[in-house]
């Protein structure tokens, strides 16, 4: 039935595989709406809510590219990803780009082809352990059993922590978060690992999260960015300068609640540079002038974002740490609009 | 004689006994429990230990599930309102999230306005079905099943209704042909032509007559994209699209795998055991992952659609092995029988042979379309919000992260409803059609 529906997509397809890599603002334009890749259910990041709209951390940055692009940001398809399927996902096309809680790293930039934008979380390895064992350090873990989610780079940089302190550790292999939260508690091992957004998520969940403490160290970094396609550079810049705008929008104090009242014109020149009253950073990525206003009122600012999805206000109740302004001492910094 | 019956008649009973009660471990619940549970004193044992595993049981999940709460819009609120009701720290369950997220567990992101249309193209399918599996209904209810895969598409995705009808056109104007042109063009040509022309005009004809009747006459409802399929509509329609397609595709290769003709027959050995020999999450991946680097870059026809073709493959290729042990348990002289009577190779099938080897499948097909039902939550690994993928990202919210069991036992008892009723009608089945003597 859907034969003919399928034969006629090929054909089509294969005349337009030539061109169709360079030129994926087009192509979403045209489709009206944006593909986004997401978690298949990650807390804070990615979920979807009681109505089935997805909500969460990464889920704004898709809404706040939608709003840039058509000023909407209800058009955009959510497109949920397993760690599997996502590379493939965005190389053939599915989507247009990953906001997919993806460490950047050397291989997937460059042997993967992949063009990473940014960052718009700074994570990192943590540990987590029953307050009861009375452990304040990761140092202290010597001879532990660990809950370790199985072909993840988190399980390498387990192995690495531990040989270069000369301690030992036993793991105890778990194939997802969930199951991990259950062995956990049942004190089938002393420590759970995995990145410190996830412990603070899962911690969150416990019926007593004061009895848990998440040691203090840190021990990988996982700079988690949204990414696209490489060879599209006019379609990067669009994502990359969404993520700055948004970043830049925290530091100059624009807010979705003052966004209009500032559009107006104001006396900080990058500001208006922003929000498009002046110059034309707009029609530079072939956008409208209002982009960045429009992403900037659907989702908030960078803090906004952070604050309503994972931030100290909500269950997750993550610190800013790395990831506040590079004033306020973390690592965001956003090149100037000019 | 008759002295010795004089002597004796004084000791015979002249009147019956009443009927008196067995003795009371002949009888009622005690004979019962007597013969089955504490026949001897090993049985006895196990039967008290099986008596107190079960209390044990019981005793731990009844309660957990009877006085679970129903009504909260959180696990946090739920383990609030258990400490007021139970007291702290009591073991009870949070159904509340069955509650809250219940129909996305059954219908997924489809628009909540649109769920008549699932709920009706089920009822359409239970009323197609129902000719097929009971032979007491109406034969004119069949023209229902006939109609009903493209009703089922239309009211699932919606969109114009020239687009099913354009299709369902092809398959009559095969069958016009296969019926009429026989006498002009042999039986063997007839069966090409009825397979490629409806091919021919799919290909040419079908999308412009959709498209040049939709412009006229607009009929249609809101389209929905599969990516908004998701719960046990997803694992249904996969389920049963993988079910009723791989049916005739099995037959046919199993047939084909009987043939005396050299390169149906290889192709058909190849096909099955290629397929059979390598898992089902393979083929998924196979069709989510490696489809994508063969086709042009861009091209990306529906996950959904390949998923139901990989499915589809694989099951077919298990229904044409069960079918081929049925065609094998066939006496030799079923076969030289038909020949006898002059019947050509597709009326021997038709009418003798696949009647017989169909019937003494019926437990192995019925418990492949079992398999394949279960096996439609590997989908989850591609990244389809199949029940199980939906529990996840109802997990995934802040509101239910933490919460297991309910969810597991909700989608359990979903899949043990369609599971067992396909069990039983296949024992149905097996009765209806026992026709010798036992």
């Amino acid at each position: 039935m859907k034969k003919s529906v399928f034969l006629g997509t090929l054909a089509v397809a294969g005349l337009a595989a030539g061109f169709a890599s360079a030129q994926t603002l087009a192509e979403v334009q045209a489709r009206g709406s944006l593909n986004c890749g997401v978690t298949t259910g990650l807390t804070g990041f990615a979920a979807p809510n009681a109505s089935g709209e997805w909500e969460g951390f990464d889920v704004g940055l898709c809404r706040a590219v939608a709003a840039a692009i058509f000023g909407d940001a209800t058009a955009v398809e959510f497109v949920p990803t397993t760690g599997q399927t996502r590379f493939t996902a965005l190389a053939s096309g599915e989507v247009d780009m990953l906001a997919r809680n993806t460490t950047w790293t050397f291989s997937r930039d460059v042997d993967l082809a992949f063009e990473f934008v940014g960052v718009n979380y700074y994570d990192g390895q943590g540990f987590m352990v029953p307050r009861a064992l009375n452990v304040s350090s990761a140092m202290e873990l010597d001879g532990a059993t660990v809950c370790i989610q199985t072909g993840t780079t988190t399980e390498l940089n387990l192995a690495d922590f531990f040989s270069s302190n000369n301690m030992s550790y036993e793991p105890v292999p778990i194939e997802t978060n969930a199951e991990a939260q259950q062995q956990y508690l049942a004190g089938a091992c002393d420590v759970y690992t995995t990145d410190a957004s996830g412990l603070a998520a899962t911690r969150a969940t416990f019926e007593d999260p004061s009895a848990h403490v998440v040691l203090p160290e840190i021990v990988s970094k996982e700079p988690l960015g949204p990414l696209v396609r490489h060879g599209d550079n006019e379609w990067a810049d669009i994502v990359r300068w969404t993520l700055n705008a948004l970043i830049a929008a925290e530091e100059l104090g624009i807010t979705s609640a003052n966004v209009n009242e500032l559009a107006a014109g104001t006396e900080n020149p990058e500001i208006n540079r922003i929000l498009g009253t002046e110059g034309d950073l707009g029609a530079m990525l072939g956008l409208d002038a209002a982009w960045a206003r429009n992403a900037i009122a659907a989702v908030g600012n960078y803090g906004e974002l952070f604050e309503s999805n994972i931030g100290e206000n909500t269950p997750i109740g993550l610190a800013r740490g790395l990831n506040a302004q590079w004033t306020d001492g973390g690592l965001l910094y956003s090149p100037p609009f000019r | 004689m008759s002295e010795i019956h004089a002597q004796t008649v004084s000791y015979v009973r002249e009147t019956m006994l009443p009927e008196q009660e067995p003795p009371v471990t002949e009888r009622g619940a005690i004979k019962w429990v007597r013969e089955n549970l504490f026949s001897s004193w090993l049985n006895g044992l196990l039967t008290l230990i099986s008596l107190y595993f079960v209390y044990w049981v019981l005793s731990h999940t009844l309660g957990w599930m009877v006085y679970g709460i129903w009504d909260a819009s959180s696990l946090s609120e739920c383990r609030a309102i258990r400490d007021e009701l139970y007291g702290e720290g009591a073991n009870v369950a949070c159904w509340a999230v069955i509650a809250d997220r219940w129909h996305q567990l059954l219908f997924g992101f489809y628009p909540a306005e649109a769920y008549w249309r699932p709920v009706l193209a089920l009822i359409l399918f239970g009323g197609a079905l129902a000719p097929i599996l009971f032979d007491g209904l109406p034969r004119k209810m069949l023209m229902l099943s006939i109609a009903a895969p493209f009703v089922c598409y239309w009211l699932l995705w919606g969109g114009t209704i020239w687009g099913p009808a354009a299709v369902a056109l092809g398959f009559v104007i095969g069958g016009m042909i296969y019926a009429y042109s026989q006498s002009i063009i042999g039986v063997l040509g007839a069966t090409i032509a009825a397979v490629l022309v409806p091919i021919l005009y799919w290909l040419f004809l079908a999308g412009p007559i959709a498209g040049a009747l939709g412009n006229t006459l607009p009929i249609g409802i809101n389209a929905i994209g599969s990516a908004e399929f998701g719960g046990f509509l997803l694992a249904l329609v996969i389920g049963a699209s993988g079910i009723i397609l791989s049916m005739p595709l099995g037959v046919v290769l199993a047939l084909g795998r009987q043939s005396d003709l050299f390169i149906i027959n290889k192709f058909s050995v190849l096909f099955i055991e290629v397929i059979r020999g390598v898992p089902l999450i393979v083929w998924l991946f196979t069709a989510s992952l490696l489809l994508n680097y063969f086709l042009p870059p861009g091209s990306n026809f529906d996950l959904m659609l390949r998923v139901i073709i990989m499915v589809t493959l694989f099951s077919s290729a298990y229904i044409a092995e069960v079918v081929r042990g049925g065609l094998a348990a066939l006496p030799r002289g079923q076969y030289e029988g038909a020949d006898s009577l002059g019947l050509n190779y597709w009326q021997s099938m038709q009418l003798i042979i696949l009647p017989q080897a169909l019937k003494i499948s019926i437990p192995g097909i019925v418990s492949s379309f079992i398999g394949l039902f279960k096996d439609t939550t590997l989908v989850v690994f591609v990244g389809l919000s199949d029940p199980i993928g939906f529990s996840n990202l109802i997990r995934a919210t802040t509101d239910w992260n933490g919460i297991y069991w309910e969810l597991f036992i909700f989608i359990g008892l979903c899949f043990f409803m369609f599971c067992f009723a396909m069990s039983r009608y296949s024992q149905y089945l097996e009765r209806k059609l026992r026709t010798d003597h036992r």
